[in-house]
């Protein structure tokens, strides 16, 4: 099982340096995307100071929705997917390597680009390490609820915009603890009880997901 | 039947019993039965559409049946080793070396994957010293060929469920595959498989379904 | 009779077409009944003068968009683990109205809140969590009818609905959260009036409505379902060949 987990992750993680340019373009949209927000609300401060928590979140939390159309769309073309699901463990060691693959490609960029960010915004430093941790927390969350939206629509003419419908609603907790711990340091609380949620959020997530995406995985090849 | 000629355990005894299978709300076939002995190679046939893919995919286990069930020696599938399936795709990325995607494949279904090994059914396949060649720069014959080398990676007997292998292929390719087929089925193995083209193989003789008939 | 029998699409549509004219005039009853209360019997409220009444509607809808949804999540459910499709066609049967519920409660919470608190609309957490609740309906209709399959359809379609009903106590969980962090004074709609027990009376004829309504609706919509779905069966071609069932 560890193996094949291993060789599905080695060999997304292969592909994806085949193609920098590509891998990397969901970092540049969050870091284009946030950087819109202060030109359309105005370059005071405190108000950006205000804002920032929740408009690099959701930038994250965008980047990585529209990344994630790709997850299985070449594999389901040439016939990859096919093998990966006739493999013993079935799918769900599949769903949890490919995951994982596409968190390393996508989230933790934007893990590493956030504080970037976060200073165009003028966070302060203790703001920026809050921000850096619950995205740390936060984006494998997204990357494992963006797999179960690509698994389900696997194949279908709408599916970049549908997978955004279906998961956003799902990725609210996410959105609201991790924000919600930036903005506490910010006021000066502590954010331990959101990093706590966003930790159970996450091992709550990978429990279920997981398998969800595996059985939507074997409903969309049948 | 020929008789198994190798010290390896020969495969159970695979049978699909009442299968019927629909797409799209029409039926493709019912009430099909079919076995496939240790030794004996199942040739499918039928006109286009008629469900052919469909029964290997039933057989592979990535379809459950609309009815019927699927047995290895009287067990449900899943228990006894995984069949190998061979679809019309390569399952081959262009953006792999030829190695690399073999090896992939190779170490996807638990086989063993040294580079010795991947050489060795590069080979076999006629592809030898192409195990460092980007997929993308080979030409159709030649990618069914690497898709392919996985038959000759096989050590032990198994079901090869295989959907048009020699598609694509030239002269040269279709008698590699059918020294492969031969072998595997005189180890004990068992093969199901479709093709369009005429087969060329007379011992073991083919068994020879027709799907027309389940229409 | 067991009720397994009306697994079978031709016998759940002569059933449903049986007891849809009792269901409808049941959900008119029930509403006339609750509404003459509601609006003329209940007395006005101290607080909030007559504009609470609206009530009467938001908060049955509100109920009944989360059953409507449980229900939709279960039956989608059946459909998928016992492989029954009429259990599917009636999942998706339900969708639209659940979402229905949900926009009216919407709605209604909106124009309950400009009188009370002068605007068209407040991140109370009822309200933003009845919102996400309607992303997931409309996330579940645009799923089922992007795909053409109608059985991988039914599946995914249970999948989302599963995967959104345990996730609504998650979501709700923490949009109170975000709104006790967020807001200083409890802007809250739930502050509702102390209940007189003709205003309750009132509430629970308009939720008993709006369920005869919903089953109703689910019904017809879902006998439609089974036309289009089952159009190769003989009962159906029976049916459009000028007989009635």
């Amino acid at each position: 099982m560890r193996d094949i987990f291993l060789a599905v992750y080695a060999r997304d993680l292969r592909l994806a340096l085949r193609r920098r340019i590509e891998a990397l373009l969901p970092l540049g949209f969050f870091v284009v995307a946030a950087s819109l927000f202060p030109l359309g609300v105005g370059p005071e401060p405190q108000t950006l100071r205000d804002i920032a928590p929740g408009i690099v979140w959701v930038c994250a939390l965008l980047a990585a929705m529209l990344s994630v159309t790709q997850l299985y769309a070449g594999d389901f073309a040439d016939g990859s997917l096919e093998q990966m699901l006739l493999t013993g463990h079935g799918a769900t060691v599949i769903a949890a390597a490919k995951a994982a693959a596409h968190w390393s490609v996508t989230g933790l960029p934007v893990v590493v680009a956030a504080p970037l960010v976060g200073l165009l915004f003028g966070m302060s430093a203790a703001s920026l390490a809050a921000l850096t941790f619950s995205l740390l927390l936060g984006t494998p969350v997204l990357s494992l609820l963006g797999a179960l939206g690509a698994a389900l629509t696997l194949g279908l003419r709408s599916a970049g915009v549908l997978i955004v419908l279906l998961v956003l609603p799902l990725s609210i907790p996410a959105l609201i603890f991790g924000s919600g711990a930036v903005a506490a340091v910010d006021g000066g609380q502590s954010p331990q009880a959101h990093y706590s949620l966003l930790g159970a959020l996450l091992i709550l997530t990978t429990l279920t997901a997981v398998p969800a995406t595996a059985a939507a995985l074997r409903i969309s090849l049948e | 039947m020929s008789a198994t000629t190798s010290s390896l355990p020969a495969i159970p005894r695979f049978s699909a019993v009442a299968l019927a299978c629909s797409r799209a709300g029409r039926s493709l076939f019912s009430k099909l039965s079919l076995e496939i002995l240790p030794g004996q190679l199942v040739w499918l046939r039928g006109a286009n559409g008629r469900g052919k893919t469909s029964l290997l995919r039933l057989a592979a286990g990535l379809a459950s049946p609309e009815s019927g069930q699927l047995r290895w020696d009287g067990q449900p599938l899943g228990s006894h080793r995984q069949p190998l399936y061979l679809g019309h795709a390569n399952a081959l990325k262009d953006d792999l070396s030829v190695g690399e995607a073999l090896q992939f494949l190779l170490r996807l279904h638990g086989r063993v994957a040294g580079v010795p090994h991947v050489d060795a059914a590069l080979s076999r396949m006629g592809l030898h010293g192409w195990r460092d060649a980007p997929m993308r720069t080979l030409s159709q014959g030649q990618r069914r060929r690497v898709a392919l080398a996985r038959l000759a990676a096989e050590d032990k007997p198994s079901l090869w469920l295989l959907d048009e292998p020699f598609d694509a292929l030239d002269a040269d390719g279709v008698q590699r595959v059918n020294g492969l087929l031969v072998e595997h089925l005189q180890h004990g193995g068992g093969v199901l498989l479709t093709s369009h083209l005429p087969l060329d193989i007379d011992e073991p003789r083919p068994v020879v379904v027709h799907l027309d008939a389940y229409a | 009779m067991r009720l397994s029998t009306f697994a079978a699409p031709s016998r759940f549509y002569a059933l449903a077409g049986v007891l849809m004219p009792w269901l409808w005039a049941a959900a008119a009853l029930l509403a006339a009944a609750g509404l003459w209360i509601g609006f003329f019997v209940a007395p006005t409220d101290a607080t909030q003068g007559e504009a609470y009444r609206i009530i009467f509607i938001h908060v049955p809808a509100a109920w009944m968009s989360m059953l409507v949804y449980l229900a939709m999540a279960g039956w989608a459910a059946v459909g998928w683990m016992l492989n029954a499709r009429m259990a599917s066609m009636l999942a998706r049967a339900l969708a639209p109205t659940g979402a229905l519920f949900t926009f009216i409660a919407l709605w209604t919470g909106s124009f309950w809140g400009k009188p009370t608190w002068g605007t068209w609309w407040v991140w109370d957490a009822r309200l933003t969590s009845e919102l996400i609740l309607l992303f997931l309906y409309l996330g579940f209709i645009a799923l089922v009818e992007a795909i053409d399959d109608p059985r991988r359809g039914d599946k995914a379609g249970a999948l989302l609905a599963i995967v959104g009903a345990v996730n609504v106590p998650i979501i709700y969980f923490s949009v109170r959260w975000w709104n006790t962090l967020h807001q200083g004074a409890t802007v809250s709609l739930t502050s509702a009036p102390k209940m007189a027990s003709t205003m309750l009376t009132a509430m629970l004829l308009m939720t008993f409505a709006f369920w005869a309504y919903a089953i109703a609706v689910a019904f017809s919509r879902s006998r439609a379902i089974v036309l289009e779905r089952e159009a190769h069966a003989d009962w159906v071609r029976g049916i459009a060949h000028g007989g009635r069932a």
